[in-house]
């Protein structure tokens, strides 16, 4: 499968909510790609407060995966991001390889769907119980699961670790096992004031996303590579397009103002000076 | 249906501008020209406020007046406790400073469909969603008992023209330096039997909230509580603020505060759970 964008703008796993509360700033139907918050086969209620804290031009996560699980996702969520006419990529996170199978198996006859987002480990894996990715064998065997299971050809999206030793190693082994893009800058692996661990994410890492993503171009040169990591304006999207990511993906600038893929959407498409 | 499904109805992201703001006792009352909010503003809806790129968390505001103001349309007006550092900065800017806005937000309270006895209760700078609700209330012939508390007169939101807008107005602040000394939930169950309360609305810190929730229920009023969590987006795309409502067959189910919120029904909040969850 070869992944065929509208838009170099997509959204983020994780921050366009279900989609509804997105849609009153951002034309679904325009993006590139919508990227639902991760999913597990059972719902999970997500961790203890502060979830969420502002650090300097970032923002420390610790939502722990809180989603309704796939059954009430394929019931209640999909069905409408479908009819707005958004191209769904799930994002899906299981505790073992035959959990990422069954999702595969799942979400790959839900009718509608654009594409399936792996996520290679969320920054804090550790004690949350999602499956341990921290060698590029291990990813790589993740997609392979993903991949066989599939029912259907769906585009693939590895979303990596922001391991920059191994980040380039891990894109070449996700690819070989059958992924079709690696997303590369998910959020860096970080703690809360009180120990729990948390994803750092924000303009705080845009540097490190952006030397992720120069790691994987040289170093996987016939990757299809989608670029996140602190995206807040329209010169950082042009930067890491620039560079040779075929899309960006939008996060946590969304959170700060959820026109962000909308005017992103039109001022991409728009050659000549941005406005932002 | 949600607000997406109604674009009338929804929110909007505009470019807004401090139009004044002026300190009254402990908080700053903040006068904003905001295109368009205005008119879609119901009692309990909320703005999202950007302070500064580098702070990425919003700061989210009770919207406490709308006024049409000559040349600019609508304006809202704000009130400010200053917590933090996105609120100082904030407090500090001159008039004439653009802002980020987004609103209204969130699910606002329900009026009554017939004229029934409604107390409207509100501690400190939270208060402020109370008087436009007390207004649209009035205008649907609902007898109205104020209750108004704070920390101390400093934090007491409007006092005087709470006497205004109700039939009976009690005054608590936890110091005593004006009204009764207390706190809400010792003067409530008082308030409510007097009223004849068929409707109860709070806004203010969850022990409050919680409080006004048990004792409506005491007495088989209807309470509707204006909740504050911390947010991040304030528009429901982060799960952030996550609150635990009472689901079907008796297990809670987490909602979000910004977007499903504030506004809930006070029997339907597992309180228990929503302080654990702290």
């Amino acid at each position: 499968m070869s992944l065929q964008l509208t838009s170099p703008v997509m959204v983020a796993a994780g921050c366009g909510g279900t989609g509804r509360e997105l849609a009153a700033f951002s034309d679904l139907s325009g993006l590139g790609g919508f990227v639902t918050r991760s999913i597990t086969l059972a719902p999970r209620p997500g961790g203890t407060h502060p979830r969420i804290l502002e650090t300097p031009s970032g923002l420390v996560h610790a939502v722990d995966l809180q989603n309704p699980g796939v059954d009430q996702f394929l019931a209640l969520e999909l069905p409408w991001l479908v009819r707005q006419g958004a191209r769904v990529f799930v994002s899906m996170v299981g505790r073992s390889l035959g959990e990422y199978a069954e999702l595969a198996r799942r979400l790959g006859r839900a009718p509608g769907l654009a594409g399936i987002e792996v996520n290679l480990s969320a920054p804090d894996a550790s004690g949350n119980g999602v499956f341990d990715v921290r060698e590029a064998f291990h990813a790589a065997s993740v997609i392979a699961a993903v991949h066989r299971d599939l029912p259907r050809g769906l585009p693939v999206l590895a979303k990596l670790r922001s391991d920059l030793i191994r980040v380039a190693e891990s894109a070449r082994a996700v690819l070989e096992a059958g992924a079709d893009a690696v997303v590369v800058g998910n959020a860096l692996p970080a703690a809360m004031p009180d120990g729990r661990p948390a994803g750092l994410s924000g303009p705080a890492i845009r540097p490190l996303a952006l030397r992720c993503l120069t790691e994987v171009l040289d170093g996987a040169p016939e990757a299809t590579v989608i670029a996140s990591g602190g995206i807040t304006t329209l010169a950082d999207a042009r930067a890491a397009l620039d560079l040779g990511a075929v899309a960006v993906q939008v996060g946590s600038a969304l959170l700060h103002d959820p026109t962000t893929a909308g005017r992103f959407v039109i001022g991409l498409a728009t050659p000549g000076e941005d406005l932002t | 249906m949600s607000s997406a499904d109604r674009p009338d109805r929804g929110p909007l992201h505009v470019t807004g501008e401090l139009l004044a703001s002026r300190r009254i006792g402990a908080h700053h009352h903040l006068t904003v020209v905001a295109p368009g909010i205005a008119d879609r503003f119901r009692p309990g809806t909320f703005l999202a406020v950007s302070t500064g790129a580098e702070r990425l968390a919003r700061r989210a505001f009770w919207i406490h007046r709308v006024k049409p103001t000559g040349g600019y349309g609508a304006t809202l007006e704000l009130v400010v406790e200053e917590r933090g550092p996105g609120t100082t900065w904030l407090v500090h800017q001159p008039p004439g400073t653009k802002l980020e806005l987004t609103g209204p937000l969130g699910r606002a309270f329900s009026l009554p469909q017939e004229p029934v006895s409604c107390v409207l209760v509100g501690e400190g700078y939270a208060a402020a969603p109370m008087f436009p609700l007390a207004e649209r209330l009035r205008e649907r012939d609902c007898s109205i008992t104020l209750v108004v508390a704070g920390a101390d007169e400093a934090h007491l939101l409007s006092a005087l023209e709470a006497r205004r807008s109700a039939r009976a107005v009690t005054v608590v602040t936890a110091d005593g330096s004006v009204g009764q000394r207390g706190s809400v939930a010792d003067v409530i169950t008082e308030v409510l039997a007097r009223a004849q309360a068929a409707v109860v609305y709070a806004a203010g810190p969850a022990p409050t909230l919680h409080a006004v929730a048990v004792a409506a229920e005491s007495i088989g009023a209807w309470s509707q509580v204006a909740l504050e969590r911390p947010l991040t987006c304030a528009t429901g795309l982060c799960q952030g603020c996550a609150v635990p409502v009472a689901g079907e067959g008796g297990h809670a189910r987490l909602v979000r505060a910004c977007f499903d919120g504030p506004v809930f029904r006070g029997d339907r909040v597992v309180w228990d759970q929503l302080e654990a969850l702290r």
